[in-house]
């Protein structure tokens, strides 16, 4: 049990432990937290049954099981664009076999730790955008939030319905060497993934019908009832039986699946801005039977593209005019305009004191420690410290503009260093951190590989958060990044019912 | 309720499918036809068969054939190929992905990806016979798929609406491409050959039989092809469809009976409905034939014109 030589093609894996079995072999255990064994080798307690299931299982199987899921997702069309590739632009999102299981013990926290962290969130968007509170107590630097990309003048003295600007949050959490999640990144714009979290279970069902019965899942089918009924709740006041919509920008998309998925689970139109017109302050879609009024829409657009004649002029995916109908009232949006102030990178680092300025609670997930580089200190103590920090670019997502410290190279960290000392404001520094590990099976056995954990959260007359999420997979092996533009992939997820 | 976008879309779904099909059955009885080389009429046959597929002088044989094949099953580039309905028609489908059902799609995006794998299998005769069979099985598998798990509303009628449009008038081309001069064929059993072609690339052959027994006769092949109310790749049939459609879409928008579109429509049925076969052969069967095929496109602009791509101006509330 504590020990195995591997010997496959002549690579020894520098570990004490190692959970046995031939699939396993060489499974590596070290300071890094692993979803699915104990130090000693032996498996958590709740992945006993799904440990012994796959020692009974042979690899010809596991490689069977593997083919009929990425069968399932090619058929069903479960695809994302890649961008710049003009030969095979859709692609399957890499989906690992095996389930990520978390406890009820566990959820619990991260349930109220992001039921918390969003109530905060929202009011400090209708604070920034109204009396600016925070910012007159100095809680928050004025000229952070200023200066950030994504705060839209615009928005200020609007009243958004119910102070919702967040409607749906998909917050990345990743777990740490001592077992705790923490929050790495809010994502308050358009998140999204929550379809593939919503695929994985199908297709988990789908080719491991035994192994789905033996645990107590909590399903998570009811996400589509409980987006609708979340968009329901923005609808201006006096429309008794809002029309929603769904908006795309179009079957380009890299998540157009994702948009028509929702679309259909929540039973509204899937509508681009060319099906939508504004006349009066009122927004209307074109149907076959004249024009019909539209209340709430939930947009799958950024900010930058809604309304050309507000935003950028070149944008041919919004609708003229819809920011002054929704100024007026007459339309609601999910998210609102101008939430990105909120998971700018920089303003992330406030967030625990944004936590405990409007609800006076300390925050139940903590952030990663944060170095902001436009403060003097911080700056001198990152550029001194770059070969061991990962340092982001505070507006961008999906794993660009990073320096991830003891994998670059020289020329890389004085690459950053130089966009740091021309514009500080833009960058944030963190540690490296060494997140958890979940058992993947590569095709050839099965090995540990680095994941994060994205639950998405609704916000509507009171939190809803589905009990799961999306686990993203750094396939590569050793790599920390799990973003499905860099060779990331996804794995089911099971919340455990107590 | 319905986008203006997305009955476009399923419109186009339908039609696009209809297309390949028809393109595909076309095919592999020009295909089956060229097998017997020897005779001048099944040639005959064969050609006029492509010809109606845009596929003109295929029907010689030998390499230039099959390449020109080639492009009117698989060159992407050539709009009407069988490679580009289907896509389109996907394309079309993934556009309007929530208003079809899971099992729709599925089976359109199977098609699909069978179609792109065929694409790259080496041996080119049986490449473009399988491609035939695959695209006319899949699409009748599609159709069985969407009258099972779709509701006949008003989606579903646009899909009607599209595929009877787009089959009444590749019907009529390809009647039209036999009786250019058909008639003026050498001895009868030659001849017959060559209507039995066109029977089978309509899939006619057995309910002609059934109707008119095997006695083969240019003038009977029409009367069925054009006239028959019964048979579902008729023309009568189709503009009997297409007219069901409309009314239904009439209703379904709330606009009530009567517009443009259903006038038109009901014009081109009742002419089907009551025509005489001797009639119309002795006048100008061309000429005839020629208007069934703008009367077709009558009815897809009116239609447009009420639902799809009306004036904004028209339809803003008071």
């Amino acid at each position: 049990m504590l020990s195995s030589t591997p010997t496959d093609g002549g690579r020894r894996v520098p570990s004490a432990v190692c959970p046995s079995g031939e699939l396993f072999s060489g499974y590596p255990l070290d300071q890094a937290y692993d979803e699915m064994f104990l130090h000693s080798g032996e498996p958590r307690p709740h992945c006993r049954a799904l440990v012994e299931d796959l020692l009974a299982a042979s690899l010809p199987q596991l490689r069977q099981h593997q083919t009929e899921a990425d069968k399932a997702f090619l058929t069903q069309g479960i695809t994302f664009t890649v961008y710049g590739d003009e030969a095979g632009t859709e692609r399957i999102f890499p989906y690992d076999l095996l389930p990520r299981i978390i406890t009820a013990v566990e959820w619990a926290t991260i349930d109220r730790g992001l039921a918390q962290r969003l109530t905060a969130i929202n009011l400090f968007l209708r604070d920034i955008y109204h009396e600016e509170r925070i910012l007159s107590e100095g809680i928050v630097p004025r000229e952070l939030v200023y200066s950030c990309r994504h705060y839209r003048r615009e928005m200020r003295g609007v009243n958004v319905h119910r102070g919702t600007y967040v409607s749906i949050a998909g917050t990345d959490l990743v777990r740490l060497q001592d077992g705790r999640f923490v929050v790495l990144e809010d994502n308050l714009r358009v998140p999204s993934g929550v379809s593939y979290m919503l695929a994985n279970r199908e297709v988990m069902k789908r080719v491991f019908p035994r192994l789905f019965s033996q645990y107590s899942v909590n399903p998570i089918a009811d996400y589509g009832r409980s987006l609708l009924a979340t968009l329901r709740t923005l609808a201006p006041p006096n429309r008794s039986d809002p029309t929603v919509v769904v908006l795309t920008p179009g079957v380009g998309n890299s998540a157009y699946f994702e948009h028509a998925f929702l679309a259909r689970e929540m039973g509204v139109p899937l509508v681009e801005g060319r099906d939508l017109l504004t006349h009066d302050n009122i927004v209307y879609m074109r149907t076959t039977s004249g024009l019909r009024r539209v209340d709430v829409i939930y947009r799958r657009v950024d900010d930058d593209f809604l309304d050309p004649l507000a935003f950028r002029p070149d944008s041919r995916l919004g609708v003229p005019g819809l920011l002054n109908a929704y100024r007026a009232g007459n339309v609601s949006l999910g998210n609102a305009i101008g939430t990105g102030v909120a998971d700018d990178k920089a303003i992330y680092a406030y967030v625990p004191d944004i936590i405990r300025f409007y609800l006076s609670e300390d925050p139940i997930l903590p952030n990663v420690d944060t170095y902001l580089l436009s403060r003097e200190a911080d700056r001198q103590y990152v550029l001194a410290h770059l070969e061991e920090l990962v340092v982001k670019a505070v507006g961008e997502s999906g794993g660009y503009g990073m320096l991830i410290g003891p994998h670059s190279t020289s020329l890389e960290r004085e690459a950053f260093r130089n966009k740091i000392l021309a514009e500080p404001r833009n960058f944030i520094a963190q540690p490296t951190l060494t997140f958890s590990r979940a058992a993947c099976f590569t095709g050839e056995r099965i090995e540990p590989r680095h994941v994060d954990l994205r639950p998405y959260v609704l916000y509507g007359d009171r939190v809803t958060i589905v009990p799961g999420g999306l686990t993203r997979v750094a396939l590569r092996k050793g790599s920390l990044v799990v973003n499905s533009s860099q060779g990331g992939g996804s794995k089911d997820t099971w919340v455990l019912q107590e | 309720m319905l986008l203006s976008r997305v009955a476009d879309s399923l419109y186009w779904i339908a039609r696009y499918l209809e297309r390949a099909e028809h393109t595909a059955r076309v095919i592999e009885v020009g295909l089956d036809l060229g097998l017997g080389r020897t005779m001048a009429s099944t040639r005959g046959a064969a050609d006029r068969l492509y010809a109606s597929v845009d596929v003109p002088g295929a029907a010689g044989g030998g390499t230039e054939r099959a390449s020109l094949l080639s492009t009117a099953l698989f060159d992407v580039a050539n709009r009407n190929s069988v490679a580009a309905c289907v896509t389109a028609a996907r394309e079309n489908g993934r556009q309007v992905r929530e208003e079809i059902s899971s099992d729709m799609w599925e089976q359109l995006n199977a098609l699909f990806l069978a179609v792109r794998q065929l694409q790259s299998t080496i041996d080119r005769d049986a490449r473009q016979r399988s491609l035939c069979r695959t695209v006319i099985e899949g699409i009748h598998l599609f159709q069985g798929i969407t009258d099972a798990t779709m509701g006949h509303g008003e989606g579903w009628q646009y899909l009607q609406a599209g595929r009877f449009i787009e089959r009444a008038g590749s019907t009529a081309g390809l009647l039209d491409r036999f009786l250019i001069d058909g008639a003026t064929q050498d001895d009868g059993r030659l001849e017959s050959i060559y209507w039995v072609g066109l029977l089978r690339s309509c899939c006619a052959l057995e309910a002609y039989c059934r109707h008119y027994t095997a006695d083969v006769r240019p003038e009977r092949v029409t009367e069925f092809l054009l006239l028959n109310a019964d048979f579902p790749r008729s023309v009568r049939f189709a503009a009997a469809r297409v007219e069901s459609a409309v009314l239904a879409l009439a209703r379904a928008s709330g606009r009530g009976a009567g517009g443009r579109t259903d006038r038109l429509v009901g014009r081109l049925h009742a002419s089907l409905d009551y025509g005489q076969v001797d009639e119309i052969l002795s006048d100008n069967p061309q000429a005839y034939l020629t208007g069934i095929s703008r009367q077709c496109a009558q009815v897809h602009a009116a239609l447009y014109q009420t639902y799809i791509a009306y004036p904004i101006e028209s339809a803003i509330p008071a």
